[in-house]
């Protein structure tokens, strides 16, 4: 769980046991198209929904995995790996997608949006 | 400049390797070059004549590329008639006459009819070019009894072709035994009880002395020297070759003994600017009758027009063959040394081994029933490879265990014979970056005409990539370090349920897109249950997670279920109120049903409950599975189908629905053999004859189409369906991940005649436990959308976003043709990523 200074805004986005273990869902963030991950072990990722390859919003419907210690979403399109921690592509390091804060508070999952993306 | 012109009289296999050596070389740009030919098709694959009774189309035989002689001038249907040597022309049976500075001979030879009194009545054929055999399938048709003449090998092809048409094939042989000029009397008669077993009559140590007419005129009766008689309806003669030669002769060239045209070490005949290639030269005192060595001659006489020096040296007359299923090989020289012979009349397998008379080498063998020694061996006889101590290991029953590296071959061996292809050639090309099978074929032409040679090229080819460095690894992927086969081996012994269980057992890591799908799928083979349920909907790929298709823009596509392609107007009316109602774009796919696009996640559920409302069910055309099984309306509604091929596909289709495979499946069935519904196209195709069902297997290459093999013929219903679960299971188990079946196959070592042992003759022993399979596929399957559309917890998961309700604000759509398509990027909004 990453938590920012400069998060003023954490948006609720379901309880925990909603998310499936190893599998992503996407959430509107304010304006912000957000992939959650919840993996075993209970760890929390949230990304930018949008596949840069596809240029479709559809990061939250790839499979959950790991390469060597790398935890990492596959784009359910073309295939590419991203790195669930800080969005870089683990195919083309050239390309990475947002990364978002998010923490689990009493059972929920929070999202945080930086205060200049507070729509 | 004007260029010299090059006369090539002939366009068979030989004339055309001529003229493709010559192309390769860069030759057309030095000689203006004119083809006759006799026929009126361009040079094609007389060796694989007999494929054409297979279902080998005319352009499956073809050895001409696209364009190859786009810069040749070509007289088909038209044969030199005459050479004019002092004026160097050559005149066409037409009349064209045309000058030449060089002048190939490559005219091939004639079938050989023995002068017997009747030989010439109707209903009587040779066996030699495409037009022969379209006259003996014309006259075929309606008749009982065929008799061919000659048990050498054509005369054997020439039988299973008579047998394959329907009739009951005899065959009669003047020598004592089968194939008198290649096996010994041991290895004839493993050969003769062989081919007896597949109901082929076999006559030696019978002359013919007439063939009298019946009533109609037509053949009726052939009668032999000792007195008995055949009836008959139709006769094939296959009693040899002889060189055509009359041109050469008619010129003043010097000939042969007993015919053919003399030429020298270059080819060369007695007119310094003729060359005579193939089998109507005499090359070394004698007539080469193989194809490869006609090839040699022809590279020899390539070369000397573009001033090169190349000598023919003789040729290697080693063969290996499938005559109806059974391996018949002979290689070297088995005229001296000592014998080693290993027979078995039970299994009808023979070998015999010589040995050189110091007792160090391998001179040459025969080999009936079991030729997998065969390559070894051949190389080890040419001196290629080192003969181990013990040489009569290797055609010991318990032999093959630990095989002579390939390593141990020398660079110069020849390892496809068919293309001249050395092991160096191969090796190169793995050097240059070829790193499958396929692509080695595609860069040296090795493994392209017989295919013989497919298992040397595959052990060559990983040897080079291990001796490289390359790793040759069968791991699915980083978290197994196990091929899909040995997973599906390991799930079924171990009774392993689910992916954390395996993962525990037998892997690393957490998984990922690799493996986590390729186990969902063994799992989903092996009867696992509805494939969403529990830990197996998060292995799942977005496809099957959603149960639709995953378009570019984010959306799904649905498609129902059409069995058969046949469909109630009712049934149709609804697709189109359904697609009405969602705003859908509808397509008819290329395997007869209607695909629904641009659904959204949170559209499917209300869309299938729609359809299944109206008895449809999923297509399942979002997995790994049997997709379709395509039919032509059959003997129902038209009038050249010869059995019900819609209801024939409707049983299949709901039998096989569900199945999860290594690829997606499609099949079809055709009721006739006019193929409207393109059965050699797919993964498992049936054609109707007139005696039952046909199966075909293993087409459907994907990007590398590839046409279906013949597995069994005039099948009844039963036995059909029960071969079509065996050949199914046994690709599900064994193949690789993705792998479609037509890859496959072209990696299963013995082919065609190997899956025919294995899925009709059982040699595994495995087909009960094949059939169990499909029978608990068949007995559990049930409809994945009627299963998720009543389960809450399941529909819970259709949803775009999990904290609000409503669509993807991204997903746009344009209207073209009346219809909807996703937006293109330039008619979209930016999206807000790529602002900032």
């Amino acid at each position: 769980m990453t938590i920012l200074d400069d998060v003023t805004t954490w948006v609720p986005v379901a309880p925990l046991e909603r998310l499936g273990v190893d599998r992503g869902a996407g959430a509107m963030v304010g304006p912000w198209q957000v992939a959650v991950f919840r993996v075993a072990g209970d760890d929390v990722y949230a990304l930018s929904n949008f596949d840069p390859f596809s240029q479709a919003y559809v990061l939250s419907r790839g499979i959950v995995g790991t390469r060597g210690d790398v935890p990492k979403v596959a784009s359910p399109v073309y295939k590419q790996s991203f790195d669930l921690r800080t969005g870089v592509c683990l195919d083309d390091p050239a390309v990475a997608v947002r990364v978002f804060p998010v923490r689990v508070v009493e059972g929920v999952v929070e999202v945080g949006v930086p205060p200049s993306d507070r729509s | 400049m004007t260029r010299p012109t090059l006369v090539v009289a002939g366009n068979g296999m030989v004339g055309h390797k001529l003229v493709e050596a010559l192309a390769e070389r860069g030759g057309l740009d030095a000689w203006r070059v004119v083809v006759f030919g006799e026929e009126r098709r361009l040079a094609y694959d007389r060796v694989a004549l007999s494929s054409f009774f297979d279902g080998a189309t005319e352009d499956d035989l073809t050895l001409v590329a696209p364009g190859a002689y786009d810069e040749i001038e070509v007289h088909l249907g038209d044969p030199i008639a005459g050479i004019d040597r002092a004026a160097g022309t050559v005149t066409s049976a037409a009349g064209v006459q045309v000058a030449y500075d060089a002048l190939v001979l490559a005219t091939g030879s004639y079938p050989f009819v023995p002068p017997v009194p009747g030989s010439g009545l109707p209903g009587c054929f040779v066996y030699r070019t495409l037009d022969d055999l379209e006259a003996i399938r014309h006259d075929a048709s309606g008749r009982r009894v065929g008799a061919v003449v000659g048990g050498g090998l054509l005369g054997l092809e020439a039988a299973n072709a008579l047998r394959n048409l329907g009739l009951e094939p005899h065959v009669v042989e003047f020598a004592p035994r089968l194939m008198p000029m290649q096996v010994d009397d041991g290895g004839g008669a493993v050969l003769r009880a062989r081919i007896e077993a597949l109901g082929v009559h076999v006559h030696t140590g019978m002359q013919t002395t007439e063939l009298a007419a019946g009533d109609d005129g037509r053949v009726a009766q052939m009668r032999f020297a000792d007195g008995t008689s055949l009836d008959v309806d139709l006769v094939v003669f296959s009693a040899g070759i002889r060189p055509r030669d009359e041109l050469a002769r008619a010129c003043g060239l010097d000939m042969g003994e007993r015919g053919g045209i003399v030429v020298d070490s270059a080819c060369r005949t007695s007119d310094p600017r003729i060359f005579a290639v193939g089998e109507c030269a005499v090359a070394d005192g004698r007539v080469w009758g193989l194809v490869a060595p006609g090839y040699d001659m022809a590279r020899v006489v390539a070369r000397r027009l573009l001033g090169g020096d190349a000598e023919f040296a003789g040729a290697d007359m080693s063969t290996k063959l499938k005559l109806l299923g059974v391996d018949v090989a002979c290689f070297g020289d088995v005229s001296t040394g000592e014998s080693i012979t290993f027979s078995d009349a039970v299994n009808g397998v023979y070998k015999r081994l010589v040995i050189t008379p110091d007792g160090t080498r391998v001179a040459g063998g025969i080999l009936v029933g079991d030729a997998t020694a065969y390559t070894t061996l051949v190389q080890m006889a040419r001196g290629d490879m080192p003969t181990p101590d013990d040489p009569a290991a290797l055609i010991a029953p318990a032999a093959g265990a630990e095989p002579v590296g390939v390593g141990a071959l020398a660079g110069t061996a020849t390892v496809c014979s068919c293309n001249n292809v050395t092991k160096s050639a191969i090796c190169d090309a793995v050097a240059g970056g070829a790193t499958d099978v396929g692509a080695v074929k595609a860069c040296t032409k090795a493994g392209t005409s017989c295919g013989g040679c497919v298992p040397l090229v595959t052990q060559l080819l990983n040897h080079e990539l291990a001796a490289a460095g390359v790793e040759v690894t069968t791991h699915l992927c980083e978290h197994f370090a196990y091929s899909r086969q040995e997973l599906f081996d390991l799930i079924r012994v171990h009774r392993i349920g689910t992916f954390a269980e395996l993962l525990a057992r037998y892997g690393t890591g957490r998984g990922c897109e690799v493996c986590k799908p390729t186990v969902a799928s063994i799992l989903a083979s092996l009867g696992a249950g509805y494939i969403l349920a529990g830990e197996q909907a998060a292995l799942q790929d977005t496809n099957d997670h959603f149960l639709a298709n995953l378009q570019r823009d984010g959306t799904y596509s649905v498609v129902p279920r059409v069995p058969g392609g046949e469909l109630t107007p009712d049934q149709l009316i609804a697709i189109g109120q359904v697609a009405k109602d969602f705003g859908l774009y509808t397509k008819i796919t290329g395997g007869q049903r209607i695909d629904l696009f641009g659904a959204r996640v949170d559209q499917l559920p209300a869309v299938w409950a729609r359809l299944i409302a109206a008895g449809m069910e999923s297509g399942h055309a979002y997995g790994k599975a049997l997709r379709t099984v395509k039919s032509c309306v059959g003997e129902t509604w038209c009038r050249y189908g010869v059995q019900d091929s819609t209801s024939l596909a409707i049983q299949l289709e709901l039998r096989y629905r569900g199945l999860r495979a290594p690829h997606k499946l499609k099949s079809a069935v055709s009721g006739c053999a006019r193929e409207c519904a393109e059965a050699q196209g797919k993964d498992f195709g049936v054609i109707a004859t007139e005696k039952g069902w046909n199966l075909y297997v293993c087409g459907n290459g994907g990007m590398r189409p590839q046409h279906a093999v013949l597995l069994a013929e005039d099948l009844d219903t039963d036995t059909l369906i029960r071969y079509i679960d065996r050949f199914l299971m046994f690709y599900v188990r064994t193949a690789d991940r993705l792998e479609r079946t037509a890859s496959w196959f072209n990696k299963l070592e013995g082919g065609i005649e190997y899956l025919r042992r294995v899925v009709m003759d059982d040699v595994l022993g495995i087909a009960e436990d094949l059939e169990a399979d499909m029978q608990r596929h068949v007995d559990t399957y049930e409809c994945e959308w009627k299963a998720t559309i009543e389960d809450p917890e399941a529909l819970a998961r259709f949803r775009s976003f999990v904290n609000v309700d409503g669509p993807d604000p991204n997903v746009v759509f344009v209207r073209e043709r009346g219809q909807i398509r996703p937006a293109r990027q330039e008619e979209k909004p930016t999206p807000l990523e790529v602002l900032l």
